[in-house]
């Protein structure tokens, strides 16, 4: 880590530094471009992958945090930057380095209003085209009045802002159109039995063949980190199971973490336990749906009725714990809530015994079928540079090549004790993806065999004082979910609520991807390739 | 072996014996178009009752149970209620072409069982070029689907539309040439005529091995034909909503329906006629007595239960098989389908001309 800190003190003298976990680098927005091409290309440790951009109100100042992960050497640094000027906020695009980018800044803009100078694409990502305000600010008027509930029609806009700096240093905006008045443009979604959610993909076909897809979203945006800063930090755990639902535990657990880490809470080996059987458990059942709705999605419906036996069976588990079979409220600050059911054990190795029969009646059903296989194989390539550059995690960004499993490259909880293998493929296609799925399955189940038998006698939960107070700072941390990456940005003022909690879900560069990997695709091969990213509409929009 | 032409030719005197002979003709004809849109509609309910108990074997479900013992009144139940539903009028709509489609796809199935083979001496007409007849009639109902698809003024209908069009017109080649393959060894275009040169054994025996491989592309081709799974696409639920009936609603979107289901027991019928000898009982030439007692069950119940076999088939295929993509889709079927057939039709008539036939 010094290293990069030398190299960076040597080119950017005025560059600060803080060393508290996370190497974070303070610079001006001058220079900032800069910084991050050259984090971007060091040749040791070249910071490829974008975790989140975290947009920031400082009050004095408006600002973005840029959270940068190495492929080579898996170490986590920050870029830090600010602009005083609230009336137009602007900084530099990183859309050229990274390609998610585009994205991340366009919900930076939505929410902060700070304008990237040469993001091809600057307009609000989730919230109306005529919203007022930035919600996200401290300053933002929150009156119902200034953005009534609208009853007629949708507003929206074909258009597009750009703003770009000529060489002379003058910034001019200019307006684009997204498609172009020849284009047959076909809405897939908001209501359609393929997106998973209400997800809406504004498709430009020729025939069959896709041209373009712009990815409109923020249907069901409730604004989560927004409301995160009105709520003490126990109350906040309540929204974690509202965003990716299949990851409900292991969210919990993310943000069980950075809160524990923050107030320096030590958890139980029991509760550890406890928490890592529940991911897994959680994973399992996540895959088996995921298998059974992607084959729905391919048209073999049968297949959903076959994962769905084993996902119930984790339900159940589920409901005798933690007393539900969604939207689990289970993690808490300190440990879990309450302790086992008394059948736990008995109820998971049942399930340890059914899985290999299923998962091996799946692929005689589907993997192998002749069909099957012209629908998935070299269906939606993403290649290993263009999976970093989206930042497209878990099983997604395994299949093309990219260990970026959070359990292996930053092991948290009591993972590093655990025997399980990293699933990757190189295909990078739809095929591999839902390969690399079922082999994680197969992978949960081993971990989960070696924790059945050995949970530790203990307390479930430690004390924790209600009017939990955070001290000053800010902390980050990366879990793994069920569908990729799942980061926690936490900044605290040192009272009970948080400053500034951004969540940074896996979802949102999954469903950026979609336009580049299926241009030249048929329509048929959007579903399948959407299918086969899985993303989950309310962990993107949250 | 029972004849039901004794009966219909006693009614037919009957009703000649006080009726003037254009009354008789007239009244003959309204009889069995009641019966038809009986025996159609009841077959339909059938057929929905009957896929989703398979299907619901298949998935480790129950289906129907609830209404009439077995569940059996559930789709009388579900027929009424289609009956009440409302015809939503949409805007900006061809509205003459949007009517006109359901009808038009339910009345080429209706036509289309007119030549069926429903038991010995029991079909409606029987003429020199009965299965031309079929083809063509059928032919009609994807006219119906291209109109539904254009009328609807919707993106999704009119790409689901366009690609049935692509799709059964394609299909229809493989039909006809494996249809051809059939007629080359009966030697006649007449449904009776087809039904009774299997008398002493069904097509699919006597043919041998270009029969077999001409059944097994009929049976593609029609579950293609039917657009059924796998070959769902026109309605691909999952990329196209409903396809080219999104906009329907109510009786008009039941029509579509209907047609499905009853085009799905016309594929199963009309293999059942060209391969497994339609209402003939199964024969072995030298097995005398083991040919008599088949001779006591009665040819319409032989037919039913080729076409419920064979439409057994054909969904067992839609509940397990993933849905083709479009261009795999035509792929299939131009360049393997359609020179297996050509090739196969050659094969058959060196078969005959060499009196390899069993």
């Amino acid at each position: 880590m010094a290293t990069i800190q030398e190299k960076v003190t040597a080119r950017f003298p005025e560059a600060t530094f803080t060393t508290d976990g996370i190497l974070t680098i303070t610079v001006p927005a001058s220079q900032l471009t800069e910084l991050a091409k050259m984090l971007r290309y060091d040749t040791d440790a070249p910071m490829d992958y974008l975790v989140t951009i975290v947009g920031m109100d400082w009050k004095d100042s408006l600002g973005c945090i840029y959270y940068l992960m190495s492929s080579v050497t898996n170490q986590v640094v920050a870029m830090r930057t600010s602009t005083t000027d609230r009336e137009k906020p602007m900084l530099h695009s990183v859309a050229d380095l990274w390609a998610v980018a585009t994205l991340f800044e366009r919900e930076v803009y939505d929410f902060f209003g700070i304008i990237f100078i040469g993001n091809p694409d600057m307009r609000r990502l989730f919230l109306n085209v005529d919203w007022v305000g930035y919600p996200l600010r401290k300053d933002y008027d929150q009156a119902p009045e200034l953005n009534p509930v609208s009853v007629e029609n949708e507003r929206q806009t074909d258009d597009t802002h750009v703003w770009e700096q000529l060489p002379d240093g003058k910034i001019v905006e200019t307006t684009r159109e997204i498609f172009t008045p020849e284009q047959f443009v076909v809405n897939i979604g908001p209501q359609h039995p393929a997106t998973h959610g209400v997800l809406r993909f504004r498709t430009a076909i020729d025939g069959e063949t896709i041209q373009k897809i712009d990815v409109y979203m923020g249907y069901i945006h409730r604004g989560i980190e927004k409301l995160c800063e009105e709520l003490t930090y126990q109350q906040t755990l309540h929204y974690m199971d509202r965003m990716d639902y299949f990851s409900a535990h292991n969210y919990h657990h993310g943000l069980c973490m950075i809160i524990e880490k923050a107030a320096g809470i030590e958890i139980s080996r029991r509760a550890q336990v406890i928490r890592v059987m529940m991911d897994e458990l959680s994973r399992i059942a996540s895959h088996c749906l995921f298998i059974g709705t992607y084959c729905m999605d391919l048209g073999a419906t049968t297949m959903l009725f076959y994962t769905l036996r084993v996902r119930e069976q984790i339900l159940d588990i589920m409901e005798k714990t933690c007393g539900a079979r969604m939207t689990f409220n289970y993690d808490c600050i300190g440990g879990v809530m309450q302790d086992l059911a008394p059948d736990f054990v008995e109820d998971v190795k049942a399930l340890l015994e059914v899985i290999p029969a299923n998962l091996k009646e799946y692929n005689k059903i589907f993997t192998g079928n002749v069909i099957a296989k012209g629908r998935m194989t070299g269906i939606g390539y993403l290649s290993r540079e263009d999976a970093i550059s989206y930042s497209i995690t878990g099983p997604s960004g395994r299949a093309s090549g990219w260990a970026c499993d959070m359990r292996k490259i930053r092991p948290y909880s009591i993972y590093p004790e655990l025997d399980f293998e990293q699933i990757t493929a190189t295909e990078g296609d739809s095929m591999a993806r839902f390969k690399v799925r079922l082999e994680e399955i197969k992978q949960s189940a081993h971990i989960l065999e070696q924790l059945v038998d050995n949970i530790p006698e203990g307390e479930c939960c430690v004390k924790v004082p209600k009017a939990l107070k955070l001290p000053v700072g800010s902390w980050f941390e990366i879990v793994e979910g069920c569908r990729g990456a799942f980061g926690v940005y936490l900044e605290s003022d040192g009272s009970t609520k948080p400053y500034r909690l951004k969540l940074a879900p896996p979802c949102l560069p999954l469903a950026g991807v979609v336009d580049h990997i299926t241009r030249g695709q048929k329509i048929a091969d959007l579903i399948t390739i959407g299918g086969s990213l899985d993303y989950i509409v309310p962990d993107m929009d949250r | 072996m029972y004849n039901l032409s004794g009966i219909t030719d006693g009614i037919h005197q009957f009703l000649s014996s006080f009726l003037a002979p254009w009354l008789t003709v007239t009244v003959e004809c309204v009889l069995i178009g009641v019966l038809l849109l009986l025996v159609y509609s009841v077959l339909a309910l059938f057929y929905i009752y009957y896929e989703r108990k398979i299907c619901a074997a298949f998935q480790c479900r129950l289906g129907p149970n609830r209404v009439g013992p077995l569940g059996l009144l559930q789709s009388v139940a579900d027929m009424f209620k289609i009956l009440t539903k409302e015809l939503i009028h949409l805007k900006n709509i061809d509205k003459f072409l949007f009517a006109l489609a359901p009808y038009l796809v339910i009345i080429a199935s209706m036509l289309s069982f007119a030549v069926l083979p429903w038991g010995n001496g029991l079909q409606i007409i029987d003429f020199n070029i009965g299965i031309f007849f079929l083809v063509a009639v059928s032919s009609i109902g994807v006219l119906g689907i291209l109109l539904a698809g254009w009328s609807s003024n919707n993106k999704f209908t009119l790409i689901g539309s366009m690609r049935s069009g692509a799709q059964m017109v394609s299909y229809e080649l493989s039909i006809g040439l494996s249809v051809l393959t059939m007629i080359c060894l009966a030697g006649t275009m007449s449904v009776g005529g087809i039904v009774d040169a299997q008398s002493d054994l069904w097509f699919i025996f006597k043919g041998h091995i270009p029969a077999f491989i001409a059944f097994c592309i009929y049976l593609v081709a029609g579950t293609a034909e039917t657009n059924r799974g796998p070959f769902d696409l026109p309605e691909a639920e999952s990329e196209l909503t409903a396809g080219y009936h999104t906009e329907y609603s109510g009786i008009h979107f039941g029509f579509f329906y209907l047609a499905e289901y009853l085009n799905l027991f016309i594929v199963a019928g009309v293999a059942s006629l060209l391969f497994l000898g339609g209402w003939m009982p199964f024969h072995i030439p030298g097995w005398e007595g083991f040919n008599h007692i088949m001779d006591y069950i009665p040819g319409t119940l032989w037919f039913l239960g080729k076409a419920f076999v064979l439409s057994f088939i054909i969904i067992w295929f839609k509940w397990t098989f993933p849905r083709l993509r479009i261009d795999q889709l035509l792929t299939l079927e131009w360049k393997y389908l359609l020179p297996i057939n050509l090739f196969n039709l050659a094969l058959m008539v060196c078969i005959i001309v060499c009196g390899f036939t069993l």
